[in-house]
């Protein structure tokens, strides 16, 4: 009951010997995450915790491990080349958790993706995925969740965990949770998310978190009215924030008048998706939906 | 990150992208020595003096003046210097004018719109152009969007000289004119790339009486992200048009914009920030800023944050509101502590907690005989902290 990762996802690490990167992969494993792999160049042959082999390459991490998902923490830097190298050896999930990636490195990441079809990247500056009680490729706290058959995407990191936390209370349990990221450009976008869910049988409903910047909540909008067949309960972050200020993420501002909170939220409506009046109130929407 | 429109111009020489000469001045003194070369290296007498401010629409608001001679460019100089400008793109404060650029005055045939910005929709750099240059493009694109002309730059191949001539023929552009514009826009796809810009926009971009095409005005704006492979990034800054609190935060890894309201909050995370200032006017409060101490915060960093919110004198109330992930609650805690202990706390804190460590956090902080009124969640604190800033 999930998109994208369960029990059997096996996931490497890229950047798991960084003091970041390496306190995730442990939280993940004892999460229950299998972590076969790390992979960190010139540190090839070495292990992690004593346990999990480190390979100087993804290929051959994939090679000998069987990996199918990477989870990425290496520096902004190097991060984009980090993506294309899990591209190359064919992984099929690709979280990417940096967060300040130049924007024209995404770009060409992007091109690379579309242009093949066995990986989908997730992210990057995003928390990642989790299916509740399974699998957990990510920086979200691993316990405030709980598995059960509503959908989470969403821009926002802590946003994501304040939706979690509060259906968890609520008692309404989790398929997986998406962070796509608050970047410019994403591997994932609201619709990709959405046609996965629409398509899951064990999902009845899905929380939609967006914020003010672009439009990908306006095209995801589109998409709810012409083909989601589940319950839709949205929030957009930002009705205050004034134009021309970026909101910390580098995505998040409204320029020329465009990627307002206001035309947002009408947009979602008129999809017919219940939008929760304020933040406090995701999880009881999505209640009063199901 | 913005920079002013000389420093553009040094970045499109760089690339051959033609721009009027000229001299940019830090103060007003020299404007006639600078106005005197450039009449004696053009032999024309006309002599544009401009004020160079992080903002458009300068015109308009009396800050380009075009003159005939240097007693003129002088007195033009020092009318412009020190004055205070208000543009659709200041805010009703206005900036003050503290650099100018004089230049060479050029024949003008036509007003050209060029920009390239990224196209989050197509995923790909576009670039923009229009043969209604000079004017507010926002117009332009209100009333007559036909007239905005666009290509996409596909990142594996770059711009391809089809695509060029497509806008410049869209442009009406012919012989010598249209030849340079090819040329030009070829060169500023590549500044744009590895310049690292998130924007470029020339308006207008001019065809000259002798049918050169020449950059009149020129606004960059880079990608933050980008900064660690520009150093040079560092030089051109200008912190006299920055917001003082916001570069202090932006210096400690927290991402700050301060509001006109009067509750500061303090919050892990862009989009629960953003969520925080939604929930604190949708309880009847106005926020005071945005502020996020990022995923790992530390302690000097939740440290230097609240020491942001508790020395701005519009804040009569404090909301600390943190689902920890990264974040610790626990070294969020003793980061709101430690500046309480140095500054002191004159104004009722609200404190929500919840995520990793939250009781390590709120043991922290009970021990700490701290003032905090506690809030189950996000919705209560809000109103605790509305109510408590009201009653006040």
């Amino acid at each position: 009951m999930s998109i994208l990762v369960n029990s059997d996802t096996k996931v490497l690490v890229q950047g798991i010997t960084g003091n970041y990167g390496g306190n995730h992969a442990r939280w993940c494993m004892e999460y229950g995450t299998q972590i076969v792999g790390g992979v960190t160049p010139g540190k090839g042959g070495q292990k992690f915790e004593g346990k999990v082999p480190i390979f100087d390459t993804v290929e051959e991490c994939v090679e000998a491990t069987g990996a199918n998902a990477t989870m990425i923490f290496v520096p902004p830097p190097f991060a984009a080349d980090a993506c294309l190298e899990a591209i190359d050896a064919g992984v099929e999930l690709i979280v990417c958790i940096t967060e300040g990636i130049p924007v024209n490195d995404m770009i060409a990441v992007r091109r690379v993706i579309d242009g093949q079809s066995k990986s989908r990247l997730i992210g990057a500056n995003c928390p990642g995925i989790i299916t509740p009680g399974q699998c957990k490729i990510g920086i979200m706290p691993g316990h405030i969740h709980k598995a059960g058959r509503i959908g989470v995407i969403s821009k926002s990191g802590t946003l994501t965990y304040e939706a979690v936390g509060q259906l968890t209370a609520l008692d309404i349990g989790q398929s997986t949770c998406i962070g796509i990221g608050g970047d410019p450009i994403q591997g994932t976008d609201f619709i990709d998310a959405l046609e996965l869910f629409n398509a899951d049988p064990d999902t009845d409903g899905v929380v939609m978190i967006g914020e003010i910047g672009g439009g990908a909540e306006e095209r995801a909008a589109e998409y709810i009215k012409r083909e989601f067949k589940k319950p839709v309960c949205g929030f957009i972050a930002g009705t205050t924030a004034p134009p021309g200020k970026r909101m910390g993420h580098a995505g998040a501002i409204i320029s020329g008048g465009k990627g307002t909170a206001a035309d947002k939220i009408a947009a979602l409506e008129a999809a017919g998706v219940k939008v929760a009046p304020n933040p406090a109130e995701m999880g009881s929407t999505m209640k009063s939906l199901l | 990150m913005n920079v002013h429109e000389y420093q553009a111009k040094d970045v499109f020489r760089k690339y051959g992208i033609p721009v009027p000469k000229g001299t940019p001045l830090m103060e007003p003194g020299g404007a006639k020595a600078a106005a005197q070369k450039l009449i004696d290296e053009t032999g024309s007498e006309v002599v544009v003096v401009k004020a160079q401010i992080h903002a458009g629409g300068r015109g308009k608001a009396g800050g380009v003046k075009v003159v005939k001679g240097a007693a003129a460019a002088q007195a033009a100089a020092d009318e412009i210097y020190g004055k205070t400008l208000v543009t659709h793109q200041t805010g009703p404060e206005g900036k003050k004018v503290q650099r100018l650029l004089v230049e060479q005055g050029v024949g003008i045939d036509r007003e050209l719109y060029l920009a390239l910005v990224l196209d989050r929709e197509t995923r790909r750099v576009v670039v923009m152009a229009s043969t209604e240059g000079g004017v507010e493009i926002e117009e332009v694109a209100d009333k007559a969007p036909e007239k905005i002309l666009k290509i996409w730059v596909d990142p594996t191949v770059g711009l391809a000289p089809y695509q060029a001539r497509q806008l410049g023929y869209g442009l009406g552009l012919s012989g010598n004119a249209f030849k340079q514009f090819g040329k030009l826009l070829g060169q500023m796809e590549k500044l744009f790339m590895q310049e690292d810009c998130s924007q470029v926009e020339i308006n207008p971009l001019i065809v000259t009486t002798d049918e050169r095409v020449l950059a009149l005005d020129a606004k960059l704006n880079f990608d933050d992200n980008a900064d660690f492979r520009h150093k040079e990034w560092g030089d051109w800054r200008d912190m006299s048009e920055e917001h003082a609190v916001e570069v202090e935060a932006h210096e400690s890894g927290l991402s700050y914009v301060q509001l006109d309201g009067n509750i500061g909050c303090l919050v892990n995370g862009a989009g629960l920030a953003m969520a925080t200032m939604d929930i604190i006017k949708h309880c009847g409060g106005e926020p005071a800023n945005f502020l996020d101490v990022g995923g790992g915060a530390s302690r000097e960093a939740v440290k230097t944050a609240f020491k942001i919110i508790l020395t701005s004198p519009s804040v009569k109330g404090i909301f600390v509101n943190i689902f920890g992930g990264i974040a610790q609650c626990d070294t969020i805690a003793a980061g709101v502590i430690a500046a309480t202990e140095e500054l002191g706390l004159k104004v009722p804190l609200v404190v929500r907690l919840e995520g990793t460590n939250v009781e390590l956090g709120r043991k922290l902080l009970a021990e700490s005989g701290l003032a905090i009124t506690p809030a189950a969640t996000m919705g209560d604190g809000a109103h605790k902290v509305v109510e408590l800033v009201k009653g006040a």
